[in-house]
């Protein structure tokens, strides 16, 4: 052999692996290659560019020049709160202050948590450009929802709503956290807090929310209740004891069979007979709550069980080794790990219940589309077609709201690195 | 399995080193594991039925005392509505009505189903063309509808766009063959004459042959490697055998065109707005959800597969077609079926807009003094007998396409 000598101690560092250079196209060159690089795909640039030229038109003046947006600029309180009294709207300020403030310390102790493990990956930090990118959509729906309003007030309290939550978020940042589930304790004592601010102490019951703010409840308070619902149905669908696993898991496949109106339904119309004689009937939206709370547990509990599922056998068998209860097992070892697997899909379905709150239209509440399609038969408005107006209105705001969402669960799912292992 | 290994050793152990070996000790009931999971689930058992005794106690203490019935009989009574667009008329019984709805139900799932798979699988393809255009397009005819709640999809196809068209009177056929108004939607449709018998065994016969030519051309390909052009072999054999039968038959089948009078259509195959509208929404949303999975079955095909299909020559088309999207269909099979679950189970929202499926009826039999409880429950299963059935499809599928390990 040759007489190079391989030091057998070291090995030679891998060179990485070269990535093609990087070329910056100019316009020509870049639409020559993505554009027009064959004569099939020149037809469809053509076509494709025809039709979405009409599109852009068409929605561009029903926006600009066709719709009749004075609907929507006399009825904007109507959407967001409905028959909410007025006079204790300082109420629901409050509680999106309460919520600004925890969601941002939240997010802010997270963060720093992930910063300091990024430090640690040596990964990039984000830049600024990402973040008004990654609040692009939510910014969207704020902006609109001003300029319809159309009220200085409005506008200032929302700034400041936005001001608490970057404060707060700093704050966050700042201060040590020594247990890091304390942040998501502190979302919950939020939310709950927001929730005490509307209705204790003289104020509103949630019969009498309407519009955006029933939406919001109704998704909020289904996902938060049907969580530890659905987290117990998937621990049962897992346990060891057959009974146990035959309750939990018929629970779980009736429900997912069915489609959610029937048991909106079954809650709306038949509730009350299930309940002892002589009690009172609960409210509409107590019952809505109901319904969606027991069809979402069984979702959420799905999700679980695929992140049971992810946890490696041996951590199990190792918290065995060391002599931890079963229950100490699953508390510290399993969930957590199973948890922090399916944040992800868990965004996911509290996207589709915040969409599917629009269902409780159907047995009567007046949520968001409700009210859009109440608002049309006022007597200024009445019989002037303008139910599509609202519509849209209605359709920006869920989906401003769920299209947000969607991309920070994608990012989730990045920076969790799910599915990557 | 985690209380399994506890059939626990110290018992054992305990006895071992008390010095009696011959006697093995047996631990106390109170503290035998074996009983204490059967005493458990017992309890648990005691305790779910207990809980539905006790609804189910209170359910009917409470029908009594409204004096509403307690039993399925209602399913038996007169309906007291008629059904639009069906044969289905007041005086028959309220299961007869369910029946009908869950005709239209299922016209909807299944129809809804083949086409947002097709326009699903268009779309996801869409979303990875090396077009910039194109992939855009898809992109943002994804996010825009995969995001908005499917009911404002389906009121918004009926109230803002199907119930503003034209009225019938004011000239909206299309080349006399497509009839668009507020009345809904007329497609030509095939009518049936005379003759039909002799035809349908003409076309089976036909039928036969073309496979028989299929099988044939495979088998030629296989043996000697010259082009197989089965399909066009197949279809040609299936062109002229159709062509000479529809002939020799007498013409059995004609062409219904709409015709228009002032306040009604005549002839085709007519959609009413109604059903229009939920089969548009519920395409356009789920063609959405599956073209996400069907994108996301692509990318997970190694890329290492379609740069072998493409080092072999084979074209854009043919790598797509004979590499990449067999690989991503048998990855994608159970979410595609997921969506075809949710299809079926929002065709539910037809009642919003009064489209008769089952839904509708159910609502209907309970305004007019049906029992809430039972017939919801009926209603239901109804739907459970549908995912089911959807459900034991898709897994027969899979079943199939799986790829078999040892």
């Amino acid at each position: 052999m040759s007489g190079v000598r391989v030091d057998l101690q070291e090995p030679l560092p891998v060179p990485e692996p070269e990535g093609p250079p990087l070329r910056r196209l100019d316009a020509r060159e870049w639409a020559r290659e993505n554009l027009f690089s064959s004569k099939l795909n020149g037809l469809l640039t053509v076509v494709f560019g025809l039709l979405l030229a009409w599109v852009a038109y068409r929605v561009l003046r029903f926006v600009v020049v066709d719709a009749r947006w004075e609907i929507i600029e006399r009825n904007i309180t109507n959407l967001l709160v409905y028959q909410f009294p007025r006079g204790e709207l300082w109420r629901v300020w409050a509680a999106l202050y309460v919520l600004a403030a925890s969601v941002g310390f939240g997010v802010g102790a997270a963060g720093r948590r992930k910063a300091l493990a990024a430090a640690e990956d040596g990964a990039p930090a984000a830049g600024r450009s990402q973040v008004v990118r990654r609040v692009g959509p939510l910014l969207a729906l704020v902006v609109v929802l001003l300029a319809f309003a159309q009220s200085l007030a409005a506008t200032l309290l929302v700034a400041g709503v936005a001001a608490t939550a970057v404060g707060f978020r700093v704050v966050g940042q700042r201060v040590p956290l020594r247990r890091a589930r304390l942040a998501s304790v502190l979302v919950l004592v939020g939310i709950v807090a927001a929730y005490l601010t509307i209705t204790a102490f003289g104020g509103v019951p949630r019969d009498r929310w309407g519009g955006l703010l029933l939406t919001a409840f109704l998704a909020i308070g289904g996902i938060v209740i049907s969580f530890p619902l659905g987290v117990l149905l998937a621990l049962g669908r897992r346990s060891s004891f057959p009974a146990v696993r035959i309750v939990c898991t018929a629970y779980i496949e009736l429900i997912r069979g069915v489609p959610l109106i029937t048991i909106l339904f079954m809650s709306a119309f038949a509730l009350g007979f299930f309940l002892p004689p002589g009690s009172e009937r609960p409210s509409a939206v107590t019952r809505a709550l109901v319904a969606l709370v027991l069809f979402t547990a069984a979702y959420v509990a799905e999700i679980v069980r695929g992140g049971l599922q992810g946890v490696p056998r041996g951590q199990l068998e190792a918290a065995q080794a060391i002599g931890l209860s079963p229950l100490k097992t699953t508390r510290l070892i399993v969930l957590p790990q199973a948890l922090r697997n399916v944040i992800p899909a868990l965004v996911g379905q509290f996207i589709s219940l915040f969409k599917d709150t629009s269902l409780v239209f159907i047995v009567g509440l007046t949520e968001l589309l409700a009210v859009a399609q109440n608002i049309t038969k006022q007597s200024d408005f009445v019989a002037q077609g303008l139910f599509v107006e609202t519509l849209i209105f209605a359709a920006f705001v869920y989906w401003a709201g769920s299209y947000w969402m969607s991309r920070e669960s994608q990012r989730l799912e990045t920076r969790l690195g799910v599915g990557t292992r | 399995m985690r209380g399994g290994g506890a059939r626990r050793r110290p018992a054992l152990l305990r006895s071992v080193s008390a010095a009696t070996p011959t006697v093995q000790a047996r631990p106390p009931l109170w503290r035998n594991v074996r009983v204490l999971r059967w005493a458990f689930q017992a309890v648990f058992l005691l305790g779910v039925a207990l809980f539905l005794l006790y609804l189910w106690g209170n359910l009917t203490g409470n029908l009594e005392r409204l004096g509403i019935r307690t039993d399925f009989r209602y399913l038996r009574q007169p309906a007291g509505f008629a059904i639009p667009d069906s044969d289905f008329r007041s005086s028959q019984n309220v299961f007869q009505a369910l029946l009908v709805g869950a005709k239209n139900t299922a016209t909807v799932a299944f129809l809804g189903i083949l086409l947002a798979t097709l326009l699903g699988v268009i779309v996801g393809v869409a979303r990875l063309s090396t077009n910039w255009l194109v992939r855009r397009t898809a992109a943002l005819y994804v996010e825009s509808l995969r995001n908005v709640p499917v009911l404002i999809i389906i009121i918004f196809w009926w109230a803002g766009i199907l119930l503003r068209l034209p009225p019938l009177d004011e000239g909206s056929d299309v080349f006399g063959v497509l009839s668009i108004s507020n009345r809904g939607l007329v497609l030509p449709s095939l009518e049936r004459t005379s003759g039909i018998g002799v035809f349908l065994v003409a076309l089976a016969l036909t039928a036969a042959a073309a496979a028989a030519v299929a099988v044939w051309r495979t088998r030629r390909f296989d043996a000697t490697g010259e082009p197989h052009r089965r399909v066009l072999w197949a279809g040609g054999v299936l062109l002229v055998g159709l062509t000479l039968a529809f002939l020799a038959s007498g013409r059995p089948l004609g062409l219904s065109l709409p015709e228009q009078s002032q306040f009604s259509t005549a002839g085709g195959f007519r959609f009413n707005p109604e059903f229009a509208a939920l089969l548009i929404a519920l395409v356009l949303y789920t063609a959405s959800h599956i073209a996400e999975i069907v994108r996301g079955s692509i990318l997970a095909v190694s890329s290492g597969q379609s740069e072998a299909a493409s080092a072999l020559g084979l074209s854009g088309f043919q790598r797509l077609r004979y590499v990449v999207l067999p690989q991503a269909f048998r990855i994608s099979v159970p979410p595609v079926g997921n969506q075809y679950l949710n299809l079926t189970k929002n065709s539910s929202l037809g009642i919003a807009i009064g489209y008769y499926e089952m839904t509708r009826v159910t609502g209907i039999s309970i305004s007019q003094g049906g029992p809430a409880p039972q017939a919801i429950l009926v209603l239901m299963l109804f739907y459970l007998c549908f995912s089911l059935f959807i459900a034991l499809v898709t897994g027969l599928i899979n079943r199939r396409l799986e790829i078999k390990a040892r």
